[in-house]
């Protein structure tokens, strides 16, 4: 590090609390666009817009990225030597409170700065850091998780997307499935099949490769309620670099562990910019009064109760995510723990699904053109309502994790430990 | 519990820990089921010693912190308590003596004193018997007689009544709420002892016929006493959180204890995934009881305008899950948790006394949203 970077990093380690929310309140009520009432309701995963308005929703949001890094705003707990502003996570949380009511770069934050940027930022080699974490700061470059694939989600480990050596290079084939946006997206984080020959852990790497390239075919996946959000990618030879391979070769999974605790951190992650009492997932923080209101029936008491324990549920969880991420950070906690946030969001966010629906009664089956946005949906958003306790890790994992890796009870007992990975039991119907 | 103890704090909490170990481990709770009075005064009296009902009185009336923050330090004592199950009057106590500590000018000063010596107990008269049972419902009348006001209503459940020598009394005056401190002794007044789930805790329902006494015994303005009372409910919530807290954290890894140690068919109950997905929603249920909790006393001593809100969140969550969490403890250890011989009903008993206290968690819910709504009329 240079002194003229020592010194930046100085400066802004002693940009007080106080001076920053203020800077970053005159800015925000300056340069964005503020949220209109009732126009941040997001529903479930809903199919509410066409690929132009997605894409220019993209583009707006890598505007505002831009604008945040150039206001000293983006990338607060990243290092300066990255272009982040080398801030504590106390400093996040203000500008993330400042930020409330107002536009913010969502589509960036997760999977792009979190787990993608950490992921990056814990493993890549110097060089890596450099060419791609201000870009990413910057809005340059929209990242997604290469991680599932169709032969199984929670068994992440258990990966058949191969990579195999040619030289300086790596030849990757194979499919990655549930990446959101892949179709407007710039880079993949890819884990691999390195070596079948060994147990499935020690026999993984991960990659980064640009999505926009001949050999991967994107293909959108229709949701039942007609969301074409997620992808599926299909890697035919696939050409990358040895220099873009991140962490050792078959250690991947030391990667990966690392990997998928920053993906169930999310939203208490201190990298990710969000409003404070955002919708962790689904149904958000206003919408459910909105919906009673709307539906009429604000002053039934079954109602009232429904809506209150809406409330409740998201301001435990707030409550929670902050505890969690204080202990993690402190070592208060284990990384692990990070389950308990995330099986406490999926549960909650299908609950608060649930109660909306009820509120809404009839109007739940069916609707017209005129309903309120409060209203209308309400159902489909009902038919997803899963969503939230499968993306990002099933909840029933979550429980595998809290129970065994927080509470150190026995693993469950898998035939795949000792063997190596070629000779490992697969569905019958796994094609691959 | 707050995860970022000071050292003087977990020294603090430590203390009480060690002293409630000794002083009333199980088989003192289980010889106390039959006491009249469910705990010794020696007992309460070096319970005071350590702290108990000082923190929320100023330092000029013989109170004190440990950190700057005594409803925070007072957590750390409930939280204990509920740990133990322990026994003595921790609600009530310490909502006089702040009351007193607030409204005093110089009157009631042996008084707090004798409180926060431990040598004195009085107790708040808040809840009614139906129909007037719920949430903030008054009818208590507290009618003003020239220099005197006269009392007439029923209270309950009033807790250690039959222990205190003085009662503040909440009650209405027209319109308007007002808090009458009145000797437990004085003519009119008749106690009269309840049954309760809990071990050690004692509750009473306690009669005001003409109870007459001089003005002087209103604490605070008559009739304007609601922002009063609205705070002496915030900490009693605030206390009582943190000690049902305590009481899950003791039951849980009581109960996990029990999983490693328990063999079925061949093998311990914990490596049954059912037990297993189980208890990753208790430990989830937990660390959220845990985490609201803490955040609602913070929003109530730093007099946070989110403080009712997060306060009924907390009573609301902290109610309904502390008791899935507590009925499937018991469901773990099977037949001998429904018996009087193990202890997780010690605990168990705790909690559900204090959910049902001071507002259920539907009352609180259906608070929450009249707290919303206002927030969203005034946007």
């Amino acid at each position: 590090m240079t002194i003229d970077e020592t010194t930046h990093e100085l400066l802004d380690e002693h940009e007080d609390l106080e001076s920053f929310r203020q800077r970053a309140r005159t800015w925000i009520r300056a340069n964005l666009r503020v949220v209109e009432p009732g126009k941040s309701r997001e529903g479930v995963l809903r199919n509410d817009r066409n690929d132009e308005e997605e894409l220019a929703g993209v583009a707006r949001e890598r505007e505002v990225q831009r604008m945040l890094f150039d206001a000293g705003l983006a990338g607060i707990c990243f290092p300066t030597a990255y272009g982040g502003r080398g801030l504590s996570p106390a400093h996040q949380e203000a500008l993330n409170e400042e930020l409330v009511g107002y536009e913010y770069p969502a589509r960036l934050q997760a999977p792009t700065i979190a787990p993608c940027a950490a992921v990056l930022l814990d493993f890549g080699t110097e060089e890596q850091k450099l060419r791609h974490i201000p870009a990413i700061l910057k809005g340059e470059e929209l990242w997604m998780q290469f991680l599932s694939e169709p032969s199984g989600g929670s068994d992440v480990a258990g990966a058949l997307a191969t990579a195999v050596r040619d030289g300086d290079e790596w030849v990757l084939n194979g499919s990655k499935v549930w990446t959101t946006g892949a179709w407007w997206s710039d880079w993949g984080l890819c884990l691999a099949r390195t070596n079948w020959d060994v147990p499935k852990h020690r026999g993984l790497s991960v990659f980064m490769l640009p999505i926009h390239q001949p050999n991967i075919e994107v293909h959108r996946i229709e949701m039942l309620n007609g969301s074409k959000e997620f992808c599926q990618e299909f890697m035919t030879d696939v050409r990358v670099p040895d220099t873009d391979r991140i962490g050792d070769v078959d250690d991947g999974w030391t990667v990966g562990i690392r990997w998928m605790f920053h993906e169930r951190m999310l939203h208490n992650s201190s990298y990710v910019t969000i409003p404070s009492g955002d919708a962790h997932a689904g149904i958000g923080n206003e919408s459910v009064l909105q919906t009673a209101r709307a539906s009429g029936h604000l002053d039934d008491p079954r109602v009232r109760d429904l809506v209150g324990e809406a409330r409740m549920l998201n301001r435990v969880g707030e409550e929670l995510h902050r505890r969690v991420a204080q202990g993690v950070v402190s070592g208060a906690m284990s990384d692990q723990s990070a389950a308990v946030g995330r099986l406490f969001s999926g549960v909650t966010s299908a609950r608060t699904t649930s109660i909306v629906f009820e509120i809404v009664g009839a109007d739940g089956a069916a609707w017209t053109d005129g309903d309120d946005g409060a209203i209308a949906e309400i159902g489909n958003d009902f038919l997803m309502r899963q969503v939230s306790c499968i993306g990002g890790g099933t909840t029933e994992m979550a429980r595998n994790v809290i129970s065994e890796r927080v509470l150190g009870m026995p693993r469950e007992r898998t035939l795949d430990r000792e063997v190596a990975f070629r000779d490992v039991p697969r569905s019958p119907s796994s094609a691959s | 519990m707050l995860l970022d103890l000071s050292p003087d704090q977990e020294f603090f909490r430590d203390t009480t820990a060690k002293f409630l170990r000794e002083q009333v481990p199980a088989a003192e709770l289980r010889r106390l089921r039959d006491h009249p009075a469910g705990f010794e005064p020696g007992y309460w009296r070096r319970g005071a010693d350590l702290g108990w009902v000082s923190l929320l009185v100023s330092e000029e009336h013989g109170g004190g912190s440990i950190s700057g923050d005594g409803l925070l330090d007072l957590t750390l004592v409930a939280y204990e308590f509920g740990r133990h199950a322990a026994p003595g009057p921790l609600v009530p106590t310490n909502i006089v003596a702040a009351a007193l500590s607030e409204t005093s000018s110089g009157r009631n000063e042996d008084l707090l004193a004798g409180l926060v010596a431990g040598t004195s107990i009085a107790s708040w008269c808040y809840g009614e018997p139906r129909p007037n049972d719920r949430l903030g419902d008054i009818a208590m009348e507290i009618r003003v007689e020239d220099a005197h006001v006269v009392l007439n209503g029923v209270k309950r459940p009033v807790e250690s009544a039959d222990q205190t020598t003085h009662l503040l009394v909440t009650g209405r005056t027209g319109a308007g709420l007002s808090q009458v401190l009145v000797p437990t002794d004085t003519e009119g007044i008749s106690i009269e002892p309840m049954h309760t789930v809990d071990l050690t805790r004692r509750f009473s329902e306690v009669r005001f016929e003409n109870v007459r006494i001089s003005i002087d015994a209103v604490l605070g303005e008559i009739g304007g006493a609601g922002d009063q009372v609205d705070r002496q409910l915030r900490l009693a919530l605030v206390i009582a959180n943190s000690e049902s807290v305590g009481a899950m954290q003791l039951a849980f890894d009581m109960t996990v204890e029990w999983a490693f140690d328990r063999y079925s068919f061949g093998r311990p109950l914990a490596s049954y995934q059912e037990l297993k997905h189980r208890f990753a929603d208790m430990k989830t249920w937990l660390e959220a009881s845990h985490a609201i909790s803490d955040a609602a006393a913070v929003a109530v001593s730093s007099q946070s305008p989110e403080a009712d809100e997060l306060v009924s969140a907390a009573k609301a969550y902290i109610g309904q899950y502390g008791s899935e969490l507590m009925q499937d403890c018991v469901q773990i250890h099977g037949g001998i948790g429904l018996t009087y011989e193990h202890d997780v009903h010690l605990f168990m008993r705790r909690q559900t006394v204090n959910r049902a206290l001071f507002g259920t968690p539907a009352e609180h819910r259906v608070r929450i949203t009249a707290i919303i709504e206002q927030g969203a009329d005034a946007a």
